[in-house]
């Protein structure tokens, strides 16, 4: 009986490279009584490379997981940022571009026509949930931990499609990790790009890139990045330093998900399992400020 | 080389992204915040204005196209209100369904794997993603140590996720061939 119901479009990366996030978001909607009923069958948003090189690619891939939320009828949450942008894209131009919209049900074969709301779980914890309930439920403060946060691109652009209060400086993730009891520290690089799908192709881009954004949260005095992207998180773990193997770290600094502080805040189950995953692993940090609950014996 | 001179493309270009590229008045804020402008053979303020003068040529063969990153920097915070990455895409389209050879072989590998693989199974899939690209790009022997500590964590999943529903894959991917419509 929750009154946060939405269906639910996982993306691809949630079951794969950043299966952390998956688990840790549905956790953490479990532990606040968000809703979710994942879209059935549904297919990959197409990301950057569809709209990159194919206009009507880029509107099909995610008119069809629309055209499927369309059946379910309920808001539709997301997570990560990068479908977040694409399924928003698409929809603005299929309500848009009768003739477009047209096209893309002739081929999805039901009504692409969403009229729901595309939300992120971001959006809906800082909006909706707010920060009152969360501390009701609230475990523990994340008390002593030093982070700076990081948006990336699509979560705040283009700015008339993204919930977050500013373009160039948002606060939301600030204001989440600061009620959870996260010492936010101030920096510049909040929306800075990553490289994005520049990750495998053009490595050398990537990694100057990412190297500024790890020096910069040093500077800043942080002891992690938090961030809502999976492509961001990867592209940070992956691409730290130009050298023989890229897995080698020079900086220190974990990245993890905001689903996963708040799990941890919330004291949810599989946290650990979750820190584990990562190429950088925050889980010494984590046990150095005692915010796992002591291994069970 | 040979630069190609067309007094259609702003013209083309409007009708393709409908963006107003004559609109720039050379600011150069895309390219002051553009983070990836320090690898580009054109910058982007340059791009707009090589638009105006039909230098497709010059456009279509840049490296500019394949290294915006879409972060859409440029797009909010230009004073005209053009979608600067917007263009880029729809620069980039253009260089593909006219066939130009991409300068920067590799993103473009990147993309049709990345798109082939969805082809393919309907989901983003680590191993199809990573074997079609190396075998496109030949690039066979970049990252295996970074491939290695993935798999050991878990981040690379053996088993691909599939979409069930075979034949609405097939023709979306039929029905917006590149090139088709003409």
């Amino acid at each position: 009986m929750s009154f946060h119901s939405y269906s639910y479009f996982p993306g691809c990366s949630q079951s794969g490279s950043a299966e952390e996030f998956g688990l840790s978001t549905e956790a953490v909607c479990k532990a606040l009584g968000i809703g979710l009923v994942e879209l059935p069958d549904w297919n990959c948003c197409g990301a950057s490379s569809a709209h990159m090189t194919n206009d009507l690619l880029a509107v099909a891939l995610p008119g069809r997981d629309l055209a499927i939320a369309n059946l379910l009828g309920k808001d539709l949450l997301v997570v990560c940022a990068a479908c977040y942008s694409r399924l928003k894209t698409a929809q603005a131009r299929i309500l848009s571009d009768e003739a477009l919209a047209g096209r893309i049900e002739e081929m999805v074969g039901t009504d692409p026509r969403f009229r729901g709301e595309i939300r992120h779980l971001l959006d809906v914890l800082v909006n909706d949930i707010g920060f009152a309930r969360i501390k009701k439920w609230m475990k523990s403060e994340l008390t002593g931990l030093k982070a700076v946060p990081y948006y990336g691109c699509l979560l705040v652009r283009p700015p008339e499609f993204c919930f977050c209060d500013s373009v160039e400086n948002p606060t939301d993730l600030d204001r989440l990790l600061g009620a959870i009891g996260v010492e936010v520290r101030l920096w510049s690089f909040k929306t800075d790009c990553c490289g994005g799908s520049l990750s495998l192709s053009r490595a050398d881009i990537v990694e100057r890139l990412v190297n500024k954004l790890f020096s910069r949260a040093e500077e800043a005095g942080a002891d992690c990045i938090v961030t809502a992207c999976p492509m961001c998180a990867a592209n940070l773990e992956m691409r730290q330093k130009p050298g023989r193997f890229s897995f080698k770290v020079p900086h220190r600094l974990p990245v993890l998900y905001f689903t996963e502080l708040l799990g941890l805040a919330l004291g949810v189950a599989g946290t650990e399992d979750w820190l584990s995953r990562h190429i950088i692993s925050p889980v010494p940090l984590v046990r150095e400020l005692e915010f796992l609950p002591r291994e069970r014996g | 080389m040979i630069t190609r001179v067309n007094n259609g493309l702003e013209r083309r270009l409007e009708a393709e992204t409908g963006q107003k590229v004559r609109s720039c008045y050379q600011c150069k804020k895309c390219s002051a915040g553009c983070p990836v402008a320090f690898a580009m053979d054109l910058l982007p303020h340059e791009v707009m204005r090589m638009v105006v003068y039909g230098q497709e040529g010059r456009l279509l063969e840049s490296s500019a196209i394949w290294l915006c990153a879409s972060c859409e920097t440029c797009t909010t915070r230009c004073p005209n209100e053009i979608d600067i990455a917007g263009v880029m895409d729809g620069l980039r389209r253009m260089a593909i369904k006219e066939g130009v050879e991409p300068v920067e072989h590799e993103v473009s590998a990147f993309h049709t794997s990345f798109l082939e693989g969805i082809k393919l199974t309907g989901k983003t899939n680590e191993p199809v993603l990573i074997g079609a690209y190396k075998a496109l790009s030949r690039r066979f022997f970049d990252d295996l140590g970074l491939g290695a500590v993935m798999l050991a964590k878990g981040k690379i999943k053996i088993v691909p996720r599939v979409v069930r529903d075979r034949r609405a894959l097939r023709r979306i991917f039929r029905e917006t061939k590149v090139g088709a419509e003409k």
